[in-house]
């Protein structure tokens, strides 16, 4: 019955698939190019802002762009450029640490509550529910104002309020893939609840599972800026995007370059990683090829 | 236990599987998937189950594995109930008796690559380390066809049939006494199917193996397996010899089963009592004998009154009350009918021709 083929017979096979196809696809090239910048300025800042992004100097306030000051100055004097370069750090780190706060504690209970069922599942869905029944940012703005003014607790309240959407995504995921033969397969085998969890449902509900958290990235950057913009997130005198914007709201028709910056950088930020997003949807999905 | 024990390998008493009407928010229907089935499966043997879709015969197959908790009766492997083994030993004992998926794209974890599949249950019951563990995997792909070189992919770059080689081989790493086949070849193209049942047999002497076959296709049943069971509704309705059951079907339900064979014969093509009707719901079974709506027998008697599975003569197995009668009136024996004249002509100007054509073809020969 064995067929009589060299074993040493090498098959072609393609590498990357996912990279090649990510790589082709030009608006999420855009997106990661877009994401990259911003995490290079980010990473830099220290290097890149020509003025000192706190200190106020009253001589020179509310300047309008100039060859010094590229973005002009704000109400106290201080350069929006610097403050933004700077800044950079706060909004990133505010995005991608609340969602990985979502993601780390989601995902889990998502696991949990799919895979076992009975009353864990009724248990974890009832209280995500409850969560989700309040509205994303109020319930971010409710834990950041009851856990103090910081940038700190700002991204643990929106990872807290961001939670719920990855348990519930997580859960159906579950659903369905633990219905499928090669789960009943892995218990066939007599392989224990943690393995089939970590080798056969993890990697196969991953993937929506990263799309949702580089979309959520987003969203959470416009949190923190929201919560900024309200006083609860980056503290002065920190820059954030948000809390410049909050700031330059007083001054809309007197120094409109004040706004225009920051809310351009959240723009481009926001819009880079849901490009992004959606590029590794379209990537990570087996069936398009 | 007697001496006749140590020849089954695994057997159920009153096997019984409800799904539904448990809770207080789930509904009040009670499936009955499978409804007191008690059978013996011998050691080395190829045991077939037979049935229409939703007759129960898949939830049998994973009940007998205890992948689904039965709700009564018992499941009993080697002499020993495996319904009450705490989860560990259970573990253990699942390395012996494994499975065979029916659909070859559903079956095999699509992260994972051919050696991780196949080695899995290598690693998983501690069987073979490093190198020895590399070398079983590529002995196990090559023993059902495949090239150890393709332990490097991933399964959606395969065939449904070269799947379900992966699948078998999957199923052998843990060296298993038991193999169940749930409709192993039913979703392939008829002329994999072939090759994959020729796989299974050639396997099964190789290493002993005992197999349980699920199917409906009776053509496969008739090919593989030494002794069927035929199921309608849950319940087993006949368990004979394959070859008993096929010359002469004692139930009407196997019987209407054979008749719908098409039979390749050009004299043969008056029109068949074929069954009437759709197959009850396992939800609201008739009362009686589950039959009786769609059997040519049926009398008063089987509306009242459940056959028990009785035994009938060379170890055969029959439910139904009126197998005698209905025997001796002689119906549903498939037998074909003798040849047209016209047709035994041209038989044997045809064998004439092939016969001297074979001469002048190969003299040297």
């Amino acid at each position: 019955m064995t067929i009589a083929i060299a074993d040493d017979l090498v098959l072609p096979r393609k590498r990357n698939r996912i990279l090649s196809k990510f790589l082709g696809n030009r608006s999420a090239m855009m997106g990661a190019g877009l994401v990259l910048f911003f995490i290079v300025i980010a990473v830099l800042a220290p290097l890149i802002a020509p003025h000192d992004p706190i200190k106020p100097s009253f001589s020179t306030i509310r300047k309008a762009p100039s060859a010094i000051f590229w973005f002009g100055t704000d109400e106290l004097g201080r350069d929006v450029f610097s403050r933004m370069v700077i800044g950079a750090r706060a909004s990133l780190m505010a995005g991608v640490v609340s969602v990985a706060i979502a993601v780390l504690l989601g995902v889990p209970f998502g696991l949990i509550s799919g895979y076992f069922g009975g009353w864990i599942d009724a248990t974890i869905s009832r209280s995500t529910e409850a969560m989700l029944a309040i509205p994303f940012l109020i319930f971010a703005i409710a834990l950041a104002a009851f856990l103090g003014p910081s940038l700190t607790n700002a991204m643990i309240a929106i990872g807290l309020s961001a939670m719920p959407i990855f348990v519930r995504l997580t859960r159906g995921q579950v659903l369905t893939i633990k219905a499928e033969d090669y789960v009943e397969g892995a218990r066939a085998i007599g392989l224990p609840n943690f393995w089939i969890i970590l080798r056969y449902i993890l990697p196969n509900v991953l993937p929506p599972i990263l799309v949702q958290a580089t979309l959520t990235v987003a969203t959470a950057i416009i949190a923190e800026a929201s919560l900024s913009f309200l006083g609860l997130g980056q503290q002065p005198p920190n820059p954030s995007w948000g809390s410049m914007l909050n700031t330059a709201k007083n001054f809309m028709s007197q120094a409109p370059w004040m706004s225009f910056f920051p809310g351009s950088a959240i723009f481009l930020i926001v819009l880079g990683f849901n490009l992004f997003g959606d590029g590794l949807r379209d990537a990570l999905d087996p069936r398009e090829n | 236990m007697n001496t006749q024990a140590s020849d089954i390998i695994i057997e159920s008493t009153g096997l019984v599987k409800h799904f539904g009407g448990g809770g207080l928010l789930s509904s009040p229907t009670i499936v009955r998937a499978v409804d007191g089935v008690s059978m013996a499966v011998k050691r080395g043997e190829t045991f077939a189950i037979v049935g229409e879709s939703g007759c129960g015969k898949s939830t049998l197959g994973r009940l007998l594995l205890r992948l689904i908790e039965p709700t009564a009766g018992d499941v009993r492997y080697e002499g020993r109930s495996i319904l009450g083994l705490p989860p560990n030993e259970m573990r253990k004992l699942r390395r012996e008796m494994q499975i065979i998926f029916q659909d070859p794209f559903g079956s095999l974890n699509p992260r994972m690559n051919v050696r991780d599949i196949v080695g899995e249950p290598i690693w998983l019951h501690g069987l073979a380390h490093g190198a020895e563990k590399q070398e079983r995997v590529a002995d196990l792909l090559r023993t059902v066809g495949l090239i150890p070189a393709h332990g490097e992919r991933y399964p959606h770059e395969f065939s449904g049939g070269q799947r379900q080689r992966i699948g078998i081989a999957r199923a052998l790493a843990g060296e298993p006494k038991l193999i169940i086949g749930d409709e192993p070849v039913s979703a392939l193209d008829v002329s994999i199917q072939a090759q994959i049942i020729n796989l299974l047999e050639h396997l099964k002497d190789r290493f002993g193996l005992t197999l349980v076959i699920i199917a409906h296709d009776l053509a496969v049943i008739r090919h593989m397996s030494d002794r069927v069971a035929v199921m309608y509704l849950g319940e087993i309705v006949e368990l004979s010899d394959t070859d008993d059951l096929f010359d002469d079907p004692l139930h009407p339900y196997t019987q209407a089963l054979l008749t719908a064979i098409p039979v390749p014969s050009p004299v043969n093509r008056q029109p068949k009592p074929l069954l009437q009707g759709d197959v009850p719901s396992p939800a609201a079974p008739p009362s009686g004998c589950r039959f009786h709506t769609r059997c040519p027998h049926a009398k008063a008697r089987c509306r009242e009154e459940h056959p028990r599975l009785e035994a009938a003569a060379d170890g055969r197995q029959v439910a139904c009350h009126f197998w005698r009668e209905i025997q001796n009136a002689g119906s549903g024996a498939l037998t074909a009918p003798p040849a047209s004249p016209a047709l035994t002509k041209r038989l044997a100007l045809y064998k004439t021709w092939r016969e001297r054509h074979d001469k002048t073809a190969t003299p040297g020969l």
